[in-house]
């Protein structure tokens, strides 16, 4: 191939509300994943003692199942405001490089639509964004649209998950928590660039992912190792490659 | 429906340190133009990190869940629709679980 597939979108990136309702119903299946996520999170709450509003507030603002997950495991009363700040921001600290890698399509914005895109960001409207920005997609409408959807989802979830209590009880382990797995699966599909380019990061990352889980590191960081272990070495191949001089 | 003051500071605690990621990292990576290898590993980011997160549970789930996985990406593959990959991937996983359990093996 003479050119490289990931060049950036040679057109304006533009910022519509066609392309905002194009994400909000790309992320319609995705609330298939956040559902026993979601429930799972509402019912902890509860436990926890958190009242409804507590529990809205915190899943309304924070917007992050696994940090919230985290600092509820560790929760106590009173609550642990610095032990809570401390675990998600281990746990979220993963979202740093997503906004700098989607700064094609985030240097054309200015203002709300910059900085309220931004608080919507989670991993799948990132992947799919990227998705799309390869496939030559230049409406960053697209990447609020599907923040906003897999948003208004998550309160919904979490929601039904703290009024259902008791009722709605799914155990670890049950298959549900499979379609969180089959979400992450379906959106790394349109991902695969080929085996020549993703072939080795992408099993690296596995596996140091892998090890370091086996090893029974402390959450965040099996995801952490994985994905630089995986990136850094794709980085490293394409650079020497292309015989690219002054990377140090 | 009461909020408590030491809920709300930790509340505000974890949100002011989440839109921090969220927000930080471009806003430094745009002050900063960083070098050509930061730049190519910032595209290769994304696939590495859902690899990095499906692959443990993917093991542990064993063969319920290794079935719904070939399901979910033949799926996906074929229709290119989201919502029937998910749903046929959590159907696959579902089905075997309950068979093997009526099998008597795990469940």
């Amino acid at each position: 191939m003479a050119i490289p597939p990931r060049a950036p979108p040679r057109q304006r990136v533009v910022f519509t509300r066609i392309g905002v309702r194009r994400g909000f119903v790309a992320s319609i299946p995705l609330w298939i994943g956040m559902l026993p996520f979601g429930v799972v999170i509402g019912v902890l709450s509860a436990a926890k003692g958190l009242s409804f509003a507590e529990t809205m507030l915190m899943t309304t603002i924070v917007f992050a199942g696994a940090a919230q997950l985290v600092a509820l495991e560790l929760w106590t009363d009173p609550a642990p405001i610095l032990a809570a700040t401390i675990a998600t921001l281990v746990v979220n600290i993963r979202m740093a490089p997503m906004g700098a890698a989607l700064a094609p399509w985030l240097d054309r914005l200015r203002g709300w639509k910059l900085w309220g895109t931004l608080a919507t960001l989670v991993d799948h409207s990132f992947a799919m964004a990227v998705a799309d920005q390869r496939a030559g997609g230049r409406d960053a409408g697209y990447l609020l649209g599907i923040g906003l959807g897999i948003w208004i989802s998550w309160v919904a979830t979490v929601a039904l998950g703290h009024l259902g209590g008791g009722m709605l009880r799914v155990p670890p382990g049950h298959p549900l928590f499979f379609a969180s797995i089959a979400a992450f699966l379906s959106i790394l599909v349109p991902l695969w660039r080929g085996a020549r380019v993703d072939g080795l990061p992408w099993l690296v990352a596995g596996l140091v992912a892998l090890a370091a889980h086996r090893a029974a590191l402390p959450v965040p960081l099996p995801l952490l190792l994985g994905s630089f272990a995986g990136a850094g070495l794709g980085a490293w191949i394409e650079l020497r490659g292309r015989g690219m001089p002054g990377w140090k | 429906m009461e909020i408590r003051l030491d809920v709300l500071l930790a509340i505000l605690g974890m949100a002011l340190v989440t839109y921090a990621s969220r927000a930080g990292g471009y806003a430094v990576l745009r002050a900063v133009r960083p070098p050509p290898f930061v730049q190519a590993l910032l595209r290769h980011l994304p696939g590495c990190l859902f690899v990095a997160y499906v692959t443990p549970p993917l093991l542990a789930g064993g063969p319920p869940a290794w079935a719904g996985a070939v399901v979910v990406i033949a799926l996906q593959l074929a229709t290119r629709n989201m919502a029937a990959a998910i749903l046929a991937g959590v159907g696959a996983a579902w089905g075997m679980h309950a068979g093997l359990a009526a099998l008597g093996w795990g469940g």
